[in-house]
């Protein structure tokens, strides 16, 4: 927002215009500066959620990992969705070192010795929930550590990147 | 074979651009006039090449040529014919070539306009249309080859490589994987085609601003000469939108339309840009004023269109950690850094030429009210694009990611837009250069009576929520004040001229289509509002499992479900078919058929709601679950939204406002003779 057009006239006329263009820029400001803090969510792995654990207990927050399929227990009567999901990597560069997210995906699954949450869901089944999809999940942890999820978002790599060999072997 | 052609055809266009960018550039240093012309017979060059690229892909998605990476990974066997040959948009690599095509279509068709009293910016812009051009086909070529095939290695390992590696043969899985489902849908077909038109034709106003800056004619020609490409590309991105909104209505399956999501935003960015500039032009235009401020927003909106592009991507992930995912994000970075710099400094090289004319005097005149609405789509710009970086700088400075969701945008937007909304409705009375809170007061006070109105009825209705009033009486306060400057110029014309209502209507509008065309999108933008307000403060649910007869309440509404049918179409599909009845105040008002569609190709299910629109709300009901085989039960979530249609609507209205002032004019002989400023307009 530095480049104001620049209003030319008297002092007065122009210090008018200033007064209004820092209003509107103060008023702008202090809107994302507010709806930041009040809508903030910490992004955390399944990793750093299990270790800061009572520290975050109760507050927003936003959750990657791994679907493991075996875990996925849907109940339709009361549209509760139950599954667990294993640690993958927030770092980008790590994920490219361990061979790409379809990979770490599919190994976070395969290790049982990676750190897993159960997570609840109450609603409809996503269409897109399956074995080592990655899920981005909304919402909480609750007393008995069980992440309550609110809002789940799924993504399958699968679908778009280099799953060349296995698809010819399939 | 055909997959060489393409490639071939491919790389001779990055070739004949390169040459063209520097046939332009020598024939402008020295003089050589000839030079240029064939700069311009090289832009129309890569059209045909670009084509023949293009329909290269189609020919080999349409013909199963399952050894090229990208055929497989897009189409399958099942998919019809329709869909195998929009799948040229369905993926990274196809679209990239799709956007390069409709670039070179769109620089084409400028350069073959008359060039006459404008020679001077012809070069220039046809640097700035290959440069681009260029990025976009070396990224086609070098990164994100869409003849890519798979080769079976000696050890039968299988590599993606455009030429064959040494002692490998070609690998032809015997089928595709498919398009992803959830593409497979009208609005999906049309969505990207059309923001990609509107993302390419914002270059070409681009290109002229780089143009008069660059030969220092920095008069208003070169936005007289590119409005009306302004408008269509402005169209089409709007276009683009809201096709993308009904498409997440229709097939999501969440109840709504718009989740503030990455990749919405980076279509919204340069509409946001865009707009503010359509009206800031005016501006210019009318007085002289802000052009330095129009050269900032064509430029941001250029790169926000290149981001755009980078970001819409189907194939690109829905999140900001996935930039360096793929090898395009370091070079689109860079690209849209390198000419935003470059952009920037030709500006403030001109900086001193593009001086205001006149001064601007009064707060409330109607340039300054355009200059609140500019600050105003800016702010909302910043919101956006401090949501799509906030994850990253948090990264940055504490270590620890935090994000940013809806509520975030929702929030810090929904004030801007209501104040968008109240600009609206004043704006129109105001007068150019002076304006005062008295005569503002004077045209406003009965448009904001009836609105007052509006907001009492609402009050008796039982509508208690603040929020809401307040959107009712700014939407009610733009309806009204925008049929009375209607109504004021047709009694005008009907007292002149002795016209009927009808022809005074017509009359009126066409010879002022820019005005009464841009108040038909005021009007469509209410709408719009109306809509949005309807289902985001109004929008109730229920969900529940049912026994065959059973029925749920949900508001006035109830259903009941009536059977389900499970079976297989010829396309590939697993489908189940709920039957449910629906009643309205206890009166039936017809049946819905809400299912869940399972590809066998993709392995994938996807959630088609029934859905009864009306005006007044739409009733929306997913199928959820239901008991194998006997179907004697099945699971239901029902969405109630207000007054969604009205969206639609407003889409519709919009459309219909930007024709009429988009729309070239036929008398514009009649024009010129009248005014005595030269009138001149772009490509017709």
């Amino acid at each position: 927002m530095e480049d104001l057009p620049v209003v030319q006239g008297s002092s007065r006329n122009r210090m008018k215009f200033v007064v209004g263009g820092l209003l509107i820029v103060a008023a702008v400001v202090y809107l994302i500066a507010s709806s930041t803090t009040a809508s903030a969510q910490y992004f955390l792995t399944v990793e750093e959620l299990l270790s800061k654990g009572a520290e975050v207990r109760g507050r927003d927050l936003r959750v990657s990992g791994a679907v493991v399929g075996d875990s996925i227990e849907y109940d339709a009567q009361t549209l509760t969705l139950k599954f667990m999901v294993a640690h993958v990597p927030g770092d980008n560069a790590e994920i490219e070192a361990q061979g790409g997210l379809a990979q770490v995906l599919h190994d976070a699954v395969a290790d049982p010795t990676r750190p897993r949450i159960q997570v609840i869901y109450n609603g409809p089944m996503p269409d897109l929930l399956k074995n080592e999809a990655q899920a981005i999940m909304t919402g909480r942890l609750g007393e008995d550590g069980v992440f309550y999820a609110d809002e789940l978002l799924l993504k399958c790599p699968t679908k778009y990147e280099d799953a060349v060999p296995q698809q010819a072997e399939g | 074979m055909i997959a060489n052609l393409g490639f071939g055809a491919l790389f001779i266009t990055f070739l004949v651009a390169l040459y063209g960018i520097a046939a332009a550039l020598w024939g402008e240093f020295k003089h050589k006039p000839e030079w240029v012309d064939s700069a311009r017979n090289a832009m129309l060059l890569t059209f045909p090449l670009l084509s023949v690229s293009a329909l290269s892909i189609i020919y080999l998605l349409v013909t199963n040529h399952y050894e090229v990476e990208y055929v497989s990974s897009v189409t399958s066997r099942v998919m019809p014919l329709y869909l195998k040959v929009t799948a040229l948009w369905g993926g990274q690599a196809g679209s990239l070539v799709f956007w390069s095509w409709l670039m070179s279509s769109f620089a084409s068709a400028v350069t073959l306009r008359k060039w006459d009293r404008d020679r001077e910016f012809l070069p220039w812009v046809i640097v700035v249309a290959l440069v681009t051009l260029a990025f976009f086909v070396g990224l086609s070529l070098f990164v994100e080859n869409p003849f890519n095939r798979l080769w079976q290695l000696a050890g039968g390992q299988v590599v993606e490589k455009m030429f064959p590696p040494r002692g490998a043969r070609l690998f032809t899985p015997t089928d595709g994987r498919g398009l992803n489902p959830l593409l497979r849908h009208p609005g999906m077909i049309i969505h990207p085609p059309m923001l990609y038109l509107g993302f390419v034709s914002f270059v070409i106003p681009y290109a002229f601003a780089m143009a008069a800056l660059i030969t220092g004619r920095t008069d208003d020609r070169w936005i007289r000469l590119t409005r009306r490409w302004t408008l269509w590309a402005w169209l089409f991105l709007s276009l683009g939108l809201i096709l993308g909104a009904r498409w997440a209505y229709d097939v999501l399956g969440w109840g709504g339309y718009w989740g503030w999501d990455p990749v919405e935003i980076a279509a919204f960015m340069p509409w946001l840009t865009g707009t503010a500039f359509l009206h800031s032009v005016m501006i210019q235009e009318k007085r002289g004023m802000l052009k330095q401020w129009n050269m900032v927003l064509i430029i941001l909106t250029y790169d926000l269109v290149i981001f755009g592009t980078f970001l819409t991507r189907s194939g690109v992930l829905s999140s900001v950690h996935a930039f360096a995912q793929s090898a395009i994000g370091p070079l689109f970075f860079a690209f849209i850094g390198l000419t935003f710099i470059a952009s920037m400094s030709l500006l403030m090289h001109r900086w001193n030429d593009l001086k205001a004319q006149a001064a601007m005097t009064s707060l409330l005149s109607r340039e300054a009210l355009f200059l609140l609405n500019n600050l105003l789509f800016l702010g909302i710009l910043v919101v956006c694009f401090w949501g799509v970086i906030f994850p990253l700088l948090s990264e940055l400075v504490t270590g620890q990611k935090v994000t940013v969701g809806p509520p975030f945008y929702e929030r810090a937007t929904g004030p801007l837009f209501a104040a968008l909304l109240f600009l609206m409705a004043v704006a129109p009375l105001s007068a150019w250069g002076h304006s005062t809170v008295k005569t503002l007061g004077r045209a406003l006070w009965k448009p904001a009576a009836l609105s007052v109105l509006v907001v009492v009825l609402a009050l008796v209705a039982g509508y208690r929520n603040v929020f809401a009033l307040l959107a009712f009486f700014l939407i009610a306060l733009v309806v009204t004040v925008t049929l009375y400057e209607y109504q004021r110029g047709v009694r005008a014309r009907m007292k002149r001229h002795k016209e009927s209502l009808g022809s005074a209507l017509v009359e009126l509008v066409r010879r002022n289509r820019r005005r009464y065309g841009g108040y038909l999108i005021h009007l469509s933008v209410a709408m719009l509002a109306l809509g949005i307000v309807g289902i985001e403060m109004f929008q109730s649910e229920t969900q529940g499992t049912l026994q065959i007869g059973e029925s749920l309440q949900l508001g006035n509404y109830s259903m009941s479900y009536d059977s389900l049918a499970v079976f297989d179409t010829p396309d590939g599909r697993n489908v189940a078919r709920a039957v449910v009845s629906v009643y309205r105040n206890g009166e039936y008002v017809g049946e819905l058929h809400p299912r869940r569609d399972f590809f066998y190709d993709s392995g994938q299910p996807m959630t088609i709601p029934g859905v009864r629109s009306t005006l007044e709300d739409d009733f929306y009901v997913l199928l959820v679950d239901w008991e194998e085989i006997s179907t004697q039960s099945a699971t239901f979530k029902v969405y109630h939204n207000p007054l969604v249609q009205w969206v639609w609507l407003g889409g519709i209205a919009f459309i219909i406002g930007t024709l009429v002032a988009a729309w070239p004019d036929r008398e514009r002989k009649e024009t010129v003779a009248l005014s005595a400023r030269p009138h001149a307009m772009a490509a017709d």
